[in-house]
């Protein structure tokens, strides 16, 4: 395991007293792998390791992790929105296990880059060095979770297919193969699913290319073998299994604002202040945490990484553009 | 509108009385009332054993307000079975689960107001005033009350049936309510597979009522 014990790469801004949990949390990686190994050599016959290994991520702890307790694994990858495989939450845990395949998968880049080339998902594996980041996640629909995540920088990404002065944005398209996703029976979307960003955030340190959680890859229903996760964003805009990054000159229409335009915009930042017509987004439940009788806790503005993003937006009406 | 006794269609028709003497009808009754009360005690049990799932308040808003849109078909349902069947008996059904969707529906409006929004009146008020699929469904709640209130028999001979009746009428407002309620809270997802359900068997309650209503008015003319 590389358990380089690094903070080189974390920027200035990040609070000393951020280090040291960090640490812990490394620590707390570490016991736990042992443990696995321990359970394992007195459960698991000889030579059998081999499979759970095989869902190992190793990464280096990154910049910009939250301490909040992580929510649990279950919660994470058992209460899920990915409605390419049904629109109950339990749905994706349901049938994505089974029925995506995530090998071979390639992601194809094209657009408004010099250099438009189609990544195998293991050359994309092994880019930039993976990191382990702990982000807080606000849905749309009021609740949140702190997952931690394995991924690099989407920037790492960009750089190297070197964007044209033409490029704007940037859209995301998540698989759509009815073989594999039942959900697409139902026109819930006009599929397949797309997302956007400005080419500013899509290039911002938080925005991450994702490829697993707790340390492992990605399960099926958590969005494999590839995503992004913008933090700052509601849930949505973080594209899962995604088949294609396309850059483009003028804001691309995601799929949401494109079904409920009146309930979801462009940016969708979380955001207090801009109530969401059919519910408050003033406050929120944490998953696992906020139990039946437990007060609904505040939402913070940008679901609380201002600090990293509000120059992105300064001057601009977010009351208009959310 | 098929009477009891035609055997024929179904042979186990024929078996069921149109009048039901007392006890037989008392354990009807009695089944029924328990039956009705299995989704809350369903809920309690979840709760108490922690298998509410990721999002408990959720999870107990949406069955609480699935089980009243059910009770409610059931409620309107009553009559046109009645209909259909001849048993007359079942209509002296009709209050029981005409009270059982206004138990639900409190509970309901409680799991939101008091469990999610800890009695936090002004959040509550502006949640009403703001959110139309919010205001529908208050609206909803609100008209069960006095349908609920004038459900015993004194309240009955008080009004005079004819009032009485007229009032009750209400329900049909309601279910229409509850529908766009339901649909309203589903439809920025455009996930209408489950409104579509209940829209159709209310619309098909409804509708039946409609049908005999303009027959009854051609026959008299």
């Amino acid at each position: 395991m590389p358990m380089t014990r690094n903070s080189s790469s974390a920027p200035r801004d990040i609070a000393p007293s951020e280090i040291t949990p960090r640490g812990v949390w490394l620590r707390r990686r570490e016991l736990l792998q042992a443990a696995a190994a321990a359970g394992l050599a007195v459960a698991a016959p000889r030579g059998s390791a081999q499979p759970a290994d095989a869902r190992k991520l190793p990464a280096k702890p990154g910049p910009y992790s939250t301490m909040e307790k992580p929510t649990p694994y279950k919660l994470i990858t058992e209460y899920v929105n990915f409605y390419e495989f049904g629109t109950e939450k339990d749905d994706p845990a349901k049938y994505a296990p089974k029925l995506l395949r995530t090998r071979p998968w390639t992601v194809r880049v094209e657009g408004e880059v010099k250099k438009p080339r189609t990544f195998d998902i293991e050359e994309l594996l092994k880019l930039a060095p993976l990191e382990d980041r702990v982000y807080r996640l606000r849905c749309v629909e009021a609740w949140s979770a702190v997952v931690p995540w394995v991924g690099y920088p989407l920037a790492e990404l960009i750089k190297r297919v070197e964007p044209t002065g033409n490029a704007k944005f940037v859209e995301f398209t998540t698989l759509a193969d009815p073989k594999q996703m039942p959900g697409l029976r139902s026109p819930v979307i006009d599929w397949p699913y797309t997302e956007g960003l400005r080419l500013d955030e899509a290039m911002h340190p938080l925005t991450l290319l994702t490829f697993g959680l707790y340390g492992e890859v990605l399960p099926n229903q958590n969005g494999a073998p590839v995503r992004i996760v913008v933090p700052w964003k509601y849930g949505f805009k973080s594209a899962k299994s995604i088949v294609r990054i396309r850059f483009v000159e003028k804001q691309p229409l995601n799929s949401w604002q494109k079904s409920a335009p009146n309930e979801y915009g462009f940016y969708s930042n979380v955001n207090p202040t801009r109530d969401h017509p059919r519910w408050s987004q003033a406050t929120e439940r944490r998953l696992g945490e906020d139990g039946l009788f437990s007060r609904r806790r505040p939402t913070l503005m940008f679901n609380g990484y201002a600090e990293q993003v509000a120059s992105l937006y300064a001057g601009m009406d977010l009351q208009k553009f959310y | 509108m098929r009477p009891a006794s035609d055997a024929r269609a179904a042979p186990w028709l024929a078996r069921v009385p149109a009048a039901l003497p007392a006890p037989a009808f008392a354990r009807v009754r009695g089944a029924l009332f328990v039956l009705a009360l299995v989704p809350c005690a369903r809920l309690i049990w979840l709760a108490a054993t922690d298998w509410l799932g990721a999002n408990p308040v959720e999870f107990v808003v949406r069955s609480l307000g699935t089980w009243t849109l059910v009770l409610l078909c059931i409620t309107l349902a009553v009559t046109p079975l009645r209909w259909a069947t001849g048993w007359a008996w079942v209509v002296r059904l009709r209050r029981m689960f005409g009270l059982f969707t206004f138990f639900y529906a409190t509970l309901h409006f409680l799991a939101v107001a008091g469990i999610d929004l800890a009695f936090d009146w002004p959040a509550i008020v502006k949640d009403i005033a703001k959110r139309p699929f919010i205001t529908v469904g208050f609206a909803a709640y609100v008209l069960l009350i006095p349908l609920a209130a004038t459900s015993t028999n004194a309240m009955v001979r008080a009004l005079g049936g004819r009032n009485w009746q007229r009032l009750h009428r209400l329900v049909y407002v309601i279910a229409l309510l509850a529908i766009v309620h339901y649909w309203w809270h589903k439809a920025g997802k455009n996930d209408f597979a489950q409104p579509t359900v209940y829209a159709l068997i209310i619309g098909l309650l409804l509708g039946i009522r409609l049908v005999r209503w303009v027959k009854a008015r051609r026959s008299a003319l």
